[in-house]
């Protein structure tokens, strides 16, 4: 692997650019691997990395279907926090926020992370309680937080509407200072460069058609690049995780559903921190390169299309116009949506099956690139171990017929 | 945007609409009956197909009237609409 610094920066520089590798191979599949990882997005990638990196682990392939990245790692709105309510989901997205602030010089790779804080607005007294409610939760779990009245918030962004006379004025926020934003293509192609140079392959353009199972074992998957066998398969597959289980027999109790985004033209700085609002629906911040970076709902229908609703995105607009009245006339570039997978209590299931060998990563719906790192880092114990880290332990299939669920629906700060 | 026809009202935009989850998931007759995991699969499992998807969707802001529809979830395309009690006008592709 050609180690990226200054020295080899100036050292191509002076070759005109000519001597840079290929980031990761392209290998044809291998008949076998003692592990297969279906989903090339942030999350399959981080688990194959740590896979090798953690538990040494190499003979893995990870399948994806498309191209990596170019499922729902490169279509969310890059927002990294850790302010959960529940002790079980805390724990988890905190340890990934800490794998994140050292995952650039882990991975030899600039994923961009930068701690701009996050705020989630509060428009109600009980918003406000709540959001004292989660912060102290926070808090007492070492996660940082703090509650900030509606002066301290246009303090921080001058740009936002404060008036008390506003259809829904801000009476104050929860401030994680060490939550931001990271550019979420790098996490992808910084796992796979990682995970490739530790001997992971990486298949693209490699659909996994059938599981197939002898005697309540996994034995491998048929794609349309022909059977690969493995007697591990960990299936990391958002959207499509209900399409994988029922190849396996299993029922999932997750709706896919498209989640949308869209960003707007690159303008001038105005806006440096990422601003969240539960109770008008719209989350925001501004990318380095200018461009506004605005996230919706969920549309209600089950959906695999890729496409939402144009009356989801103007409910979210109209509440990026409310809170900033200066948006008003940015016009807005692209917009696309990704098929989340939306578990009943807004948090992941990541563990065993009842096939012996498969385990399923999924349930992350509109939360899930905050966690990529951590996903990857217990997905991968969890397939190493054959039993799950204790900090995935409480997110298992089990929990939906023993009723330990753990609503976070509060947390997620994304309509369902 | 999808149009859906309303069987009572006619075709009309999707935002008058609310959508109401999967068609067809019986409440076991006698709960009691039941083990743990046969509730958690009536409350929570769900078949999620991509294609053909049998769901429930509410005339919210028309006549309030429930009603099914069959639509593939890739296309978004409605194949049928039916009310409740009858089942859809041609068999599930």
């Amino acid at each position: 692997m050609n180690r990226y610094s200054i020295f080899t920066l100036a050292r191509n520089a002076l070759g005109g650019h000519r001597g840079w590798q290929a980031a990761w191979r392209s290998p044809e599949p291998k008949r076998r691997y003692d592990v297969v990882i279906v989903g090339g997005g942030g999350h399959g990638l981080a688990t194959a990395y740590y896979l090798a990196r953690e538990h040494g682990i190499t003979n893995v392939a990870v399948l994806e279907k498309g191209w990596i990245g170019g499922g729902n790692t490169g279509r969310n709105t890059t927002i990294v926090r850790s302010n959960y309510l529940w002790d079980e989901a805390t724990h988890l997205y905190e340890k990934s926020l800490k794998l994140w602030e050292g995952l650039s010089q882990e991975l030899n790779y600039n994923v961009m992370f930068s701690q701009r804080g996050v705020l989630n607005l509060g428009h109600t007294l009980q918003d406000m309680r709540d959001i004292e409610r989660r912060v102290n939760a926070n808090r007492l779990n070492g996660v940082d937080g703090e509650v900030l009245t509606t002066v301290q918030v246009k303090a921080m962004v001058p740009i936002i509407n404060d008036s008390a006379h506003a259809r829904y004025p801000i009476l104050g926020a929860s401030l994680q200072r060490r939550g931001g934003t990271a550019r979420h293509d790098a996490v992808a192609w910084g796992f796979a460069r990682g995970a490739d140079s530790r001997g992971v392959d990486i298949i693209q353009n490699c659909e996994v058609t059938g599981i197939r199972r002898d005697g309540g074992r996994v034995t491998g998957v048929d794609t349309s690049r022909g059977f690969i066998e493995a007697d591990r398969v960990g299936v990391v597959a958002a959207g499509h995780c209900g399409v994988l289980a029922s190849m396996a027999g299993i029922r999932l109790p997750i709706e896919s559903h498209p989640l949308q985004a869209l960003v707007s033209e690159p303008i001038k700085p105005v806006l440096d921190t990422v601003v969240m609002s539960n109770a008008v629906h719209g989350y925001i911040s501004q990318a380095d390169k200018g461009d506004l970076v605005i996230g919706a709902g969920i549309d209600a229908y089950v959906g695999y299309g890729q496409r939402g609703s144009f009356s989801t995105i103007e409910g979210t607009l109209a509440a990026i116009v409310e809170l900033f009245p200066t948006f008003s006339r940015v016009r807005m570039n692209r917009q696309w949506a990704g098929i989340v997978d939306v578990s009943p209590d807004a948090c992941p299931i990541i563990g065993l099956t009842p096939v012996k060998g498969l385990y399923f990563n999924c349930g992350w719906g509109t939360g899930g690139f905050k966690a990529t790192p951590g996903s990857g880092w217990v997905f991968a114990h969890t397939i190493a171990r054959g039993v799950p880290h204790e900090l995935n332990a409480s997110f298992s299939l089990e929990r939906f017929a023993t009723g330990r669920l753990i609503d976070e629906h509060g947390a997620a700060a994304v309509a369902h | 945007m999808l149009m859906i026809a309303c069987p009572w009202c006619g075709p009309r935009e999707q935002t008058e609409f609310a959508y109401g989850g999967e068609a067809h998931i019986a409440r076991p007759a006698d709960p009691d009956a039941v083990d743990d995991a046969q509730w958690a699969d009536y409350l929570f499992m769900r078949t999620n197909p991509k294609g053909c998807h049998r769901e429930q969707w509410n005339h919210a802001f028309g006549c309030r009237r429930w009603f099914n529809v069959e639509r593939d979830t890739l296309s978004y395309r409605i194949t049928s609409v039916y009310k409740p009690g009858e089942r859809p006008a041609e068999p599930a592709a």
